[in-house]
């Protein structure tokens, strides 16, 4: 009797080994392939512990200048370091120079690619499928979920990490992105949100207070 | 030695046709004859009745909507030297028979091509698909091939007394001898090439001439051809003239596409690739647009070139209606299949960077496509500059934000804190450019921060240069 149910037991046990399975624990983190962003302190509320590989990171800010653009610099800086390509697509201003090389971003192997709203959505997908880019950055006010869907299944099939813009006005729309992240302000300091993560079911993470 | 040869019976019409395909009853004029006679018809004006050697006005007579054009000879030598210079894939020794033949040795690459089967079927579909109707055949001897391409398409006769007997069944008259030759035998009463090779040799060369003999022992391999092999050329320059002016890019891609076949055809040959190439279209009055096209490494496919051709003349604004179009490549470096790593993983389309960049420059054009680069420059507007980056230099020591706005805006409303500053900028005053500025990084009422400068000793009047995005 024993017997039979530690075989049972040991049976279940390599059903739940299959990679297929998650379960949902405290110790086991899930499967997710992951960039490490560089601040620990969003790292820990990641799942994989940083921005999701072969997906669409979405990054909603309410204003420029709010620390958006530092949130991601520390991992695009370290993709450039090891060699890989980075893309900026139709980045509303000029990317300057000099603070790129202070976050430490290895100049060539950042490309940035100008284009009008329907190129770019173009452009980025062609980067993010060719598999040759290490991760492709967007700035995309109007893209619709047809678009990001189609942007999402193009970083799947190239292994990029895709990290799109916009306007924070959207963050009530349903997005098909893997991560959303949210960038306001209130009391004198900066905040970051995790609206939605693939893989972690609470969508409350807490806040992240940044520049206070 | 196996002798293929390869007969383009409509090569005329290619040749004088090549703007724009021929639609309906055509013809062509024999341009040596004194006369305006008809010299070559296709099958839709044979179908209205017209004839080799009919003069213009009764084939017009016949058909009003037939389409007359003179031969080009100058097209059909080119025409047929860009089909030699597809045809050297398959052979190492291939020789032209002007006006509208090809001969070559497959022989030596029958074993390459896995056999004879093999070899014809990808040729004709090749052919085929370049829109060349033709006949083929192959014989150990290049003259017999030739007689039989005309008169047994697809034949294949491996050994000697084969070739022999199939030519004594042929009557005189396709033989391939002259015709004077041709009309004395007949007159004798000889109908087939087998009452000629029964004769005595002495009395035959009484009859029909020393050339005429001559022929009759090269097509049985007895005398050997004079073959010259064709060489591929080390450049390509093509023109095609159209007849009417053609207006847009649209009408402009079929003589495109015949141009950049003829360009992949002379890289097959050859070997190599183009890494290169200028189109060149004339306007009237001796205006003319040229369309640089530039790749990131050699390519050699058809459709990959007419592909990179095609996007950066529908992206071109032409001046007006076009009279012809001219393919020019000049270098044609060797090509260099990319290498790739066995045990690579291919992620996405498996694109490397120069064939993204390429797709990329194709569509968006060159300016849209930029790199950064940090210049030794206390003016912050000229410390980031577009262009090839290079060895960092020293970076400023202050923080310097992520975005730069094109140039400063003033700032409404004023600044609620400042966070750091002030950092005096004063440069420039030998080249004009003369900046005296106080920097600050401040605080916006939205918590935005901000880069934001102030002429020295003033209090306001804030001038907003950059995000600390």
């Amino acid at each position: 009797m024993n017997a039979a149910i530690a075989t049972a037991s040991h049976n279940l046990a390599q059903v739940l080994d299959h990679p297929g399975i998650w379960r949902r624990s405290a110790d086991r983190q899930p499967r997710v392939r992951a960039l490490s962003t560089g601040w620990t302190s969003l790292d820990t509320r990641l799942p994989g512990g940083g921005w999701p590989q072969g997906a669409v990171s979405e990054i909603l800010f309410e204003h420029d200048g709010l620390g958006e653009l530092d949130l991601v610099m520390p991992a695009l800086a370290a993709l450039t370091q090891e060699h890989r390509r980075v893309i900026f697509v139709a980045p509303p201003y000029q990317p300057y120079a000099p603070a790129l090389a202070a976050a430490g971003v290895d100049l060539r192997f950042l490309h940035e690619i100008h284009a009008g709203s329907t190129e770019a959505a173009w452009s980025m997908e062609q980067c993010l499928r060719s598999g040759c880019c290490g991760a492709v950055v967007g700035w995309l006010p109007d893209i619709d979920y047809r678009s990001l869907r189609r942007l999402q299944l193009a970083a799947e099939s190239g292994d990029a990490c895709a990290m799109v813009f916009r306007s924070a006005e959207h963050a009530a729309q349903n997005s098909p992105a893997a991560l959303r992240i949210k960038v306001s302000n209130s009391d004198e300091a900066t905040y970051v949100d995790v609206l939605k993560s693939r893989g972690l079911l609470t969508t409350t993470a807490p806040l992240l207070r940044m520049r206070a | 030695m196996l002798w293929a040869c390869l007969r383009f019976p409509g090569l005329a019409f290619s040749a004088a046709f090549a703007a724009a395909p021929e639609a309906g009853p055509s013809a062509l004029l024999d341009s040596h004859a004194r006369q305006r006679l008809i010299a070559t018809v296709n099958d839709e004006a044979r179908a209205h009745g017209i004839r080799r050697g009919q003069s213009v006005a009764a084939a017009r007579a016949l058909c009003p909507a037939l389409e007359v054009r003179p031969r080009d000879r100058d097209a059909e030598k080119r025409l047929l030297s860009e089909l030699a210079a597809w045809c050297y894939q398959f052979s190492g020794h291939v020789s032209l028979v002007p006006p509208n033949a090809l001969l070559m040795e497959v022989g030596a690459s029958l074993r390459l091509f896995d056999g004879w089967p093999v070899l014809v079927e990808r040729v004709t579909a090749g052919l085929h698909a370049q829109g060349h109707p033709h006949t083929l055949a192959a014989t150990p001897f290049a003259s017999a091939s030739w007689v039989f391409a005309a008169t047994a398409d697809g034949m294949v006769i491996p050994a000697r007394e084969g070739v022999i007997r199939m030519l004594g069944a042929l009557p005189l008259s396709q033989s391939g001898l002259p015709t004077t030759a041709v009309t004395a035998l007949h007159a004798m009463g000889f109908r087939r090439l087998d009452d000629v090779f029964r004769l005595p040799r002495p009395e035959l060369t009484r009859r029909i001439g020393r050339a005429g003999v001559n022929w009759l022992d090269r097509i049985r391999g007895q005398a050997s051809d004079a073959l010259p092999a064709w060489q591929p050329p080390a450049s390509f320059q093509q023109k095609i003239e159209f007849d009417a002016e053609l207006d847009g890019s649209q009408p402009l891609l079929f003589p495109l596409r015949r141009l950049t076949r003829a360009l992949a055809n002379l890289l097959a040959a050859r070997d190599g690739g183009v890494q290169r190439f200028t189109l060149t279209l004339e306007h009237a009055r001796g205006e003319s647009t040229r369309i640089g096209v530039a790749m990131a490494a050699p390519q050699r496919d058809a459709e990959r070139l007419f592909e990179l051709a095609r996007t950066r003349l529908e992206r071109t604004t032409l001046p007006a209606p076009a009279r012809s179009i001219e393919l020019h490549a000049d270098e044609l470096p060797v090509f260099r299949p990319p290498v790739r790593d066995l045990f690579e993983p291919i992620r996405g389309d498996g694109l490397d960077w120069p064939t993204l960049d390429e797709r990329l420059r194709a569509r968006l054009g060159d300016a849209a496509l930029r790199q950064l680069t940090v210049v030794n420059d206390h003016r912050p507007e000229r410390a980031s500059r577009y262009g090839a980056p290079t060895a960092t230099v020293s970076l400023p020591r202050g923080r310097r934000p992520l975005w730069l706005l094109p140039r400063p805006l003033p700032m409404r409303p004023d600044p609620v804190a400042v966070l750091a500053g002030p950092e005096r900028i004063e440069s420039g005053w030998w080249d004009g450019g003369d900046a005296r500025r106080d920097y600050y990084i401040v605080k916006t009422v939205h918590g935005q921060q901000a880069w934001a400068y102030l002429p020295p000793g003033m209090l306001d009047g804030w001038m907003l240069h950059g995000w600390f995005a």
